[in-house]
């Protein structure tokens, strides 16, 4: 069997007294989509942002988070980033009163070529945009610079949150049209409620259910599960088929 | 006619004084979210590393080149103060608001009682160089030369520190970080080094605040750098917490008004006047003139 290019084992986040992930453990394969599903409030964000470092300070984690042989917990962000960890945040997060060239610019890492090429191909509006400010792009604009931003460098694991959310069916489809480019290169944990997309792009699934780990496995399995997906992502068929 | 123009004059330099003090703490609250209330002390370290620079350091002195060499040494200190501050004692209290207050309040205080306790309560007489207590004539008005001097240096800060921010890499993490820091770090930034720097940015500009603010007072004391800084907070919060072209309009606002005011007026009332200016500002825009990005 492949090593996973991520392993999460007994994973605890407590913040502000709310036990918001009770011993998640899951792994994501080194290729591929794979996706976190769950309803509202059970944990998605929560779970991207502890591998990633950004638990708030008042809260606690507790547990095992492993990039191959390396241990990813009590490293700073920055660190982990560096290390080959790309995050596109919830909401973009998109520099609003920086230029679009300005905020690439932001994501060049020291003592490597920043590849504008792959992402002037995959977002050839970014290199026309570029003196523009990022505040003044449409929503799904500012979803091709957050991505963009971290495909600027190599990175041996994506998290990418709901970068879908609150686009325009036209867009969501042109987001998705180019996640699906990105996973054939590096491997993606993507947080998605759109099961259209989800469908489209996934492989493996984690379903989350008040904070811990209610399934696991293929995605389109699931998928194809009414079932399933009602009672875990309270959607019927149609929605799963949309 | 005179008198307008004088009284504009030397608003403007006393807006000099509260822009040099005000944009190094409107970059650190922005961008790190430190409220620094020992930023004062950074101007008093200026201010007496200056005066005693002026009569003990070789090659330093009281007036031409030997007085460049003074203040130079003056910001010097105050550079190497408010980084240590921010290493020493700042870093580790991130994100601990509460601490953070404490910790500066305290370190203000102390910064007083130990230059009290070294150089005495007393104001001392300030290294004044011949020019500076000269006046130049503006369209028949009879300007101080040190607010002149005051008003060239904080438009050299200003411009300095906008080259800094719009064509630096740092820079470019300044700005970003007073908008979203942790989007920062999310993008491999190590956003610490930047704390460092405006800390040291703000830091060098509050202590030539102190040295050229004392040449124009024509003297030193241990407390000026808190009263000062009480107005400097006003400027703060009236620019925009993180912008420092809103604190330049803020300083220039609030200089002209309690000039003005106090002129015309009882002397007093401009320094009510700024309060209600304040008030006014909070009330209808409480992000301030320039909210919280940092404008390059």
């Amino acid at each position: 069997m492949t090593e996973p290019v991520l392993s999460v084992a007994d994973l605890s986040v407590r913040i502000s007294g709310l036990h918001i992930l009770q011993g998640v453990s899951f792994t994501v394969a080194p290729t591929g989509v794979t996706v976190l599903l769950g309803r509202n409030g059970v944990g998605k964000t929560t779970t991207l942002r502890a591998i990633v470092g950004l638990t708030p300070r008042a809260g606690e984690v507790h547990g095992t988070i492993r990039m191959g042989a390396q241990s990813l917990l009590a490293r700073p962000t920055h660190r982990l980033v560096r290390g080959g960890l790309g995050y596109v945040p919830e909401d973009r997060c998109v520099f609003a009163g920086l230029t679009v060239a300005e905020n690439l610019r932001l994501a060049e890492r020291r003592g490597t070529t920043p590849a504008y090429d792959r992402v002037y191909a995959l977002f050839p509006e970014l290199d026309r945009r570029g003196r523009q400010r990022a505040g003044s792009l449409s929503g799904g604009q500012q979803q091709m610079l957050a991505i963009g931003r971290v495909l600027l460098n190599d990175n041996r694991l994506l998290l990418i949150d709901e970068p879908t959310k609150g686009l325009a069916p036209k867009v969501v489809t042109e987001v998705a049209e180019v996640l699906e480019r990105v996973a054939e290169s590096v491997p993606v944990l993507l947080v998605e409620q759109n099961l259209a997309v989800v469908r489209r792009l996934a492989r493996d699934a984690v379903v989350l259910a008040a904070g811990k780990v209610a399934w696991t496995g293929d995605a389109q399995e699931l998928l194809l599960e009414t079932g399933l997906t009602k009672s875990l992502l309270g959607v019927g068929s149609a929605e799963v088929h949309h | 006619m005179d008198t307008i123009i004088l009284l504009t004059l030397t608003g403007l330099g006393l807006a000099a004084l509260y822009f040099l003090v005000a944009s190094g703490l409107s970059l650190v609250f922005g961008l790190a979210d430190v409220l620094n209330f020992a930023h004062g002390l950074f101007l008093g370290v200026g201010a007496y590393a200056t005066w005693w620079a002026a009569g003990n350091l070789p090659g330093a002195g009281g007036d031409g080149f030997g007085f460049v060499v003074a203040v130079a040494f003056g910001v010097l200190a105050g550079t190497l103060v408010a980084v240590l501050v921010e290493l020493v004692l700042i870093r580790p209290l991130y994100s601990r608001t509460i601490e953070q207050v404490l910790v500066t309040v305290g370190l203000s205080l102390a910064g007083v009682a130990l230059l009290q306790a070294t150089w005495g309560a007393d104001a001392r007489t300030f290294p004044r160089p011949e020019w500076t207590r000269q006046v130049t004539n503006v369209l028949g008005a009879n300007v101080p030369n040190g607010g002149l001097l005051l008003i060239v240096a904080a438009v050299l800060v200003l411009g300095a520190i906008l080259t800094f921010l719009r064509w630096t890499r740092y820079g470019l993490v300044i700005r970003a970080g007073v908008e979203n820091r942790e989007m920062v770090t999310a993008l491999g930034i190590d956003v610490r080094k930047a704390f460092t720097l405006v800390f040291a940015i703000g830091g060098a500009a509050a202590a030539l605040a102190g040295a050229l603010g004392s040449v124009y007072f024509g003297t030193v004391s241990p407390g000026q750098g808190g009263s000062l800084l009480i107005f400097a907070f006003i400027v703060v919060v009236i620019g925009g917490m993180g912008s420092v072209v809103g604190s330049a309009y803020a300083a220039v606002a609030v200089g002209l008004l309690q000039q003005f005011v106090n002129y015309y007026g009882t002397s007093g009332l401009g320094d009510i006047c700024v309060v209600g200016l304040l008030a006014v500002v909070l009330l209808l825009r409480p992000q301030g003139i320039a909210g919280k990005v940092a404008t390059a």
